[in-house]
């Protein structure tokens, strides 16, 4: 049983060790979103374990409050991040392509209306 | 500490010994793969497999207590939210270029004549400011677009 937890507990160190790595190397914000929502969930996993081999069910609740504030976590700085686009007003999509026939009501245009849709697939 | 006993409980532990090497595997993807999707499959796929095994290696070693149906929970949680955030994240990665396309086999929204590059990182500072803070505006764009139509 010893050695058990110790290998489960060393490879769940092991990969939060990982994952602070990339939290703190990342180039970019959208990789310490992937490596703090990996990081909570390792986290989860280790007190899934420890209730296992202890057969102690008190940190249960505990998890589905993790994995729940992870979700939100990593949606709403992702949803930040998407606020924190320049093209953002326009959904993304390049504002010079559109300055020529970009009509608010434009369905006069067929190839508005065609770069209309396919822009919409994208989105 | 109770010890290993059962079958059952054999299982539990090799349920919980995978689990936790995938969460090992998990981890050193997220470190060694070169851009944001790449490690984003590497953090979300095997994450939910690992996490899979761990709830049920512990439903196995808890049974007979009120809190398997929270387990149950957290694995169903795991299952619909981390396509969601998977998804949210990696399209805002497409759409600030923090996609190497030059590792990608298959990109259904580049190409052709119309190529979508995606928006400039607007955290980095732009290389024209003025510029992009006028494309920035679509007000502008269009009056100026039927000012000339």
């Amino acid at each position: 049983m010893t050695v058990v937890s110790v290998l489960t507990f060393a490879m769940l160190g092991g990969g939060v060790l990982l994952s602070l790595v990339r939290l703190a190397r990342g180039p970019s914000l959208l990789d310490r979103v992937v490596a703090t929502d990996a990081l909570l969930v390792i986290i989860s996993a280790g007190m899934a374990v420890f209730a296992a081999l202890t057969r102690n069910p008190t940190v249960v609740p505990v998890l589905v409050v993790v994995s729940l504030l992870g979700f939100v976590g990593s949606v709403s700085v992702a949803r930040y991040i998407g606020g924190m686009l320049l093209e953002s007003a326009n959904d993304g999509r390049p504002a010079a392509a559109e300055a020529g026939t970009a009509e608010p009501a434009g369905a006069a245009e067929p190839a508005a209306a065609g770069r209309t849709t396919t822009e919409g697939d994208r989105t | 500490m109770n010890d290993v006993d059962s079958v059952a409980d054999v299982i539990a532990v090799a349920c919980l010994l995978v689990g936790a090497f995938f969460c090992l595997t998990a981890g050193v993807g997220l470190v060694r793969f070169p851009d944001v999707l790449s490690r984003m499959h590497a953090g979300t796929k095997p994450q939910v497999v690992g996490v899979l095994l761990i709830m049920t290696g512990s439903a196995i070693r808890l049974v007979g207590s009120s809190v398997i149906w929270m387990l149950l929970l957290v694995a169903a949680f795991q299952l619909l939210t981390a396509p969601v955030s998977a998804h949210m994240v990696s399209r805002i990665a497409y759409r600030r270029r923090h996609v190497r396309r030059d590792l990608l086999l298959v990109d259904e929204l580049g190409g052709g004549p119309d190529l979508y590059r995606g928006d400039e990182p607007a955290d980095a500072p732009p290389e024209e400011p003025a510029q992009a803070f006028v494309e920035s505006q679509p007000d502008q764009g269009t009056g100026a677009g039927d000012g000339k139509a």
